[in-house]
């Protein structure tokens, strides 16, 4: 009781030295403190700041592709030109090439800016229109012949040129040295703009169609080569998921130990680092120059990436099947189950939510590369048109979506680039999708033994 | 008969040995499932196997020999004359087999009966249009030899097939004879199924060595050829890169000194960008952040390791590049000229360093967690500041670790192929500035392998030997950095 109420004698004062301010050493420190702590900070901001400006990339530029300028006119359908004899015979009409709606369509364009005030000549105003028009044109004629005689409204689509300005992609400078265009067209295109006549919609053929020739990239679309990514992807679905859980189920509950698991083991750990091309070379050494399938066909890619999306479907399956409590075989052994039936009507289901969120990631993987497809001849030709049928899906010649960007980001006309980005947010869109069920498929099915 | 109609057999005839099986086995246990050894499905199942698996083993390796021994025998038919002209045996031998199968899809077609086809006589009659007009093109007139080879060809092809549908046949019904008479209640079933279930699963496991193994075939035998071509000493030490575009060979300088001087140049400006600040990044979340700011950053950090890297690739092409000229190219902020165009080194570098920070700073963030945390304490109960616990008993601790992921991550930027094939330039170039365009080994294998070269040329052969060197190197750092981290675990356990 007597030494609490001693009050304590201060400490002595060494002059200068509390322990409150801090001397230089310790402020060195601390500020050395600060500053580390600042890099580490800085290092993630720099991360972040990297991934916002990559998606920024990507959502600017990529954006205008999925709006397109059309032209809206009355052509009239003359029966004189499309259907001579008059008796309307589609045999008759389908002779008739697009070289026959031309004229129309010139005509129709001369109509429809008669009473604009423009420097353009007649002859110059089909510039405005894409090169596609008149085979759109011709389709929908021979699609509905009874259109022939009348004048009917189409909606026809303009040049990539136009529909660069009206995206602010083109300007009037960029305009001199172009043939394909020029200044008083742009001119004629804001009057019509203003009339109506012209206008930016919502693409769906960039969603749905097929890609075109060099010269239109006002027509391309990525349709058809997402068929070739999706025949694709059943192809590893249907190959690499069974292989790999049955590969993965071998090594973590029969293998033994011995020189060949290890063989195995040391294998699928060093596949998972082997560069994608690589993978390339063996599909065109293996699948096309050894067992003669077909080049770029959605079968090869498929059995190349499966090859590829093997090793990570069987560690993510394997650390799965790890997670599964011994106490479950043990119970399933003890019931007199064999160990094939422990572990396939007890493990492996209960394993099936981690195996699934694995290959869907492996999928996603798979979707997105490239290198592989560009050495088996996915790229370097015009995926216009769709596969007819489920064969043909898997057998034709067909490109990928990461193949149909890469092809479009190598072509000359700038034009082409803007489908690229707007590949590319298709392509994540995929990517999004399935890396959020896997996530969702984690977070429902998770168990904590 | 096809081999889809051939294969929907055999599965039908497994459907049926399914059936019967387990039908047989139940009978002779008097329908008392209790009185059979294995449950019912077992015996089925048994049947089934039986009659399909040995089968499709037969078809396998049937469709693998025979096109073998056809060609062998045609190709003895041609004279050396023949090949002389056409340049080579296996340029022939293509043409032969395109007459034959023209033949037999003319024949299917119902543009000409099979008596037609076989006893066609290229003297009077237009092979080439024949075959024309079914859609197979041909580069020239169909040689009477070459017909007759072809013929042969459609002969021991026809004779071959239907001997295969007869063997495979038999073979599945022997199969399910067999195991029909033994399926009696007494037989044990499940442990027969149950090892043939273990086969597949072994078989399942094996591909991968099985893959490893083809990966190697395909570049081994290809280099191989493409050193009986070209010098390797040229190869190896050749300090030009100069492919003849003619795509008959001859006159190309194939020296991959420049081309590895590319592929080391960039992964060493992307490993600059990447390292610190994947390393800074991974010490600041395992360290320093709040749990919740932990669980923001390191996910979207590592969404940049979920981007496809085709979308790094038009980054560093239409973004980065454009971006770096407008600043060191003339005329650009600096006011210097270092920069002609926008793919470089510099672009591709960057831009790869990008994609690699999520994976230095998860591996080394892992390896950072897996420090014990007495070593921490004891570091801060003696006085030691956060980060100096970090640089002088963390980071020391973690080295070996650290350097296999920055081995890793290496290994991963020298095999990366889309940025550099988009972003970092074609021209093959010794040079120091790293805002030169300059090429690397990746694109170097695209380019070769996808131009119009001919597969034999020289040209197109190099990007196999361009090939396994990229896998010895990357195989080279992966097992080296496997091995320096699994020593650096050893340490703690």
């Amino acid at each position: 009781m007597t030494d609490a109420t001693v009050t304590p004698t201060p400490a002595p004062r060494t002059k200068g030295k509390s322990l409150m301010s801090e001397d230089a050493r310790t402020k060195k420190r601390n500020a050395a403190e600060k500053r580390f702590r600042a890099y580490g900070l800085g290092a993630i901001t720099v991360g972040l700041l990297f991934l916002v400006s990559l998606l920024w990339a990507i959502v600017q530029n990529g954006t205008p592709a999925f709006t397109q300028t059309f032209v809206t006119l009355d052509v009239a359908l003359l029966e004189e030109k499309l259907d001579k004899t008059g008796n309307r015979d589609i045999d008759e009409i389908k002779k008739v090439s697009t070289f026959g709606y031309n004229p129309l369509i010139a005509e129709a364009l001369v109509t429809a800016t008669a009473d604009i005030e423009t420097e353009v000549t007649d002859k110059d105003l089909k510039k405005i229109l894409s090169a596609s028009a008149a085979a759109l044109l011709r389709d929908q004629v021979i699609a509905n012949p009874d259109l022939i005689g009348e004048t009917v409204e189409f909606r026809l689509l303009a040049s990539s040129r136009v529909d660069g300005y009206l995206k602010g992609r083109v300007t009037r400078e960029d305009l001199a040295r172009d043939k394909n265009l020029d200044a008083a067209h742009l001119d004629l295109i804001d009057v019509m703009v203003e009339q109506g006549s012209v206008e930016r919609v919502f693409n769906w053929d960039f969603i749905l169609g097929a890609d075109a020739s060099e010269s239109r990239p006002e027509a391309a679309g990525i349709g058809v080569s997402m068929l070739g990514s999706f025949f694709m992807m059943l192809v590893v679905l249907f190959l690499a998921l069974p292989i790999g859980v049955a590969a993965s189920i071998y090594l973590e509950e029969f293998a033994p130990q011995n020189r060949f698991t290890d063989l195995i083991e040391v294998n699928i750990s060093n596949l998972a680092a082997v560069p994608s091309i690589v993978f390339g070379i063996l599909g065109l050494a293996a699948f096309i120059q050894f067992a003669h399938l077909p080049q770029s066909a959605p079968i090869v890619g498929g059995l190349t990436l499966t090859l590829m999306t093997l090793p990570t479907i069987v560690i993510s399956t394997r650390a799965s099947l790890k997670a599964v409590p011994p106490s479950i075989r043990d119970a399933a052994l003890g019931v007199g189950a064999s160990k094939m039936q422990s572990v396939f009507h007890h493990v492996l289901p209960l394993a099936m939510p981690g195996i699934l969120t694995g290959t869907i990631i492996g999928l996603a993987q798979a979707l997105g590369e490239t290198a592989p497809l560009l050495l088996i001849g996915m790229v370097g030709f015009i995926a216009s048109n769709y596969p007819d049928g489920v064969a043909s899906g898997f057998l034709d010649p067909n490109s990928a979506m990461p193949a149909q960007i890469y092809e479009w980001a190598k072509r000359a006309d700038p034009a082409f680039y803007e489908r690229a980005w707007g590949g590319i947010i298709i392509l994540l869109l995929f990517l999004m999708t399935m890396n959020i069920i896997a996530i969702l498929l984690r977070r429902k099915f998770e168990r904590r033994w | 008969m096809s081999n889809l109609l051939l294969i929907a057999i055999v599965i039908v005839l497994g459907a049926v040995g399914y059936v019967l099986g387990r039908k047989r086995a139940l009978n002779t246990a008097g329908g008392n499932i209790r009185d059979l050894h294995s449950l019912p499905v077992y015996y089925g199942a048994n049947t089934a196997m039986t009659a399909v698996v040995p089968a499709m083993g037969l078809l396998l390796v049937w469709l693998l020999v025979q096109p073998m021994v056809v060609n062998n025998a045609v190709s003895g038919m041609i004279s050396d004359a023949t090949i002389a002209e056409a340049g080579s045996r296996d340029l022939v031998m293509s043409d032969v087999r395109r007459v034959a199968d023209g033949l037999d899809l003319a024949v299917a077609n119902g543009a000409m009966s099979g008596a037609e086809a076989s006893n066609l006589d290229p003297s009077t009659s237009d092979v080439r249009g024949i075959l024309a007009a079914v859609g197979v093109a041909l580069g020239s007139d169909v040689s009477s030899e070459t017909l007759d080879a072809a013929q042969r060809y459609r002969g021991m092809s026809g004779t071959g097939s239907i001997w295969k549908a007869v063997v495979v046949i038999a073979a599945s019904v022997a199969g399910l004879g067999i195991a029909y008479m033994q399926s009696h209640k007494d037989f044990r079933a499940r442990n027969i199924v149950e090892r043939g279930v273990l086969a597949l699963l072994i078989f399942a496991a094996s591909i991968a060595i099985l893959t490893t193994l083809g990966i190697i075939l395909s570049l081994v035998f290809s280099t191989v050829e493409f050193f009986r071509l070209y010098a390797a000493s040229d190869f190896f030490f050749g300090l030009r890169w100069n492919p003849s575009f003619s795509g008959r060979g001859g006159g190309s300088e194939l020296g991959i000194l420049p081309l590895l001087w590319g592929t080391l140049y960039i992964s060493f400006v992307a490993l600059i960008v990447a390292v610190p600040l994947g390393l800074f990044a991974a010490i600041y979340l395992s360290e320093y952040a709040s749990n919740r700011f932990r669980s923001i950053a390191k996910p979207l950090l590592e969404v940049l390791a979920g981007i496809p890297t085709i979308v790094y690739g038009l980054f560093a092409l239409l973004t980065v590049g454009p971006l770096l000229v407008d600043v060191f190219g003339s005329g650009g902020l600096l006011g210097v000229d270092w920069m002609a165009g926008g793919t470089a080194v510099m672009t591709a570098g960057l831009v790869m360093g990008i994609m690699l920070i999520p994976f230095v700073s998860s591996l080394s963030d892992d390896i950072i967690n897996a420090v014990p945390q007495s070593m921490r304490d004891g570091s801060y109960g003696l006085g030691a500041t956060k980060s100096e616990t970090v640089r002088q008993v963390i980071l020391p601790a973690a080295l070996p670790g650290i350097v296999g992921a920055i081995l890793l991550a290496a290994s991963r930027a020298i095999g990366e192929t889309m940025i550099v094939v988009l972003g970092a330039g074609a021209a093959a170039r010794l040079s120091m500035n790293p805002f030169d365009a300059m090429t690397t080994v990746t694109a170097k294998i695209v380019s070769q392998l996808t131009g119009d070269s001919d597969f034999a040329s020289p040209e197109a052969l190099v990007a196999f030997a361009l090939g396994i060197s990229l896998f010895i190197i990357t195989l080279g750092l992966n097992v080296f950095a496997l091995y320096i981290v699994r020593k650096y675990r050893e340490q703690y356990d």
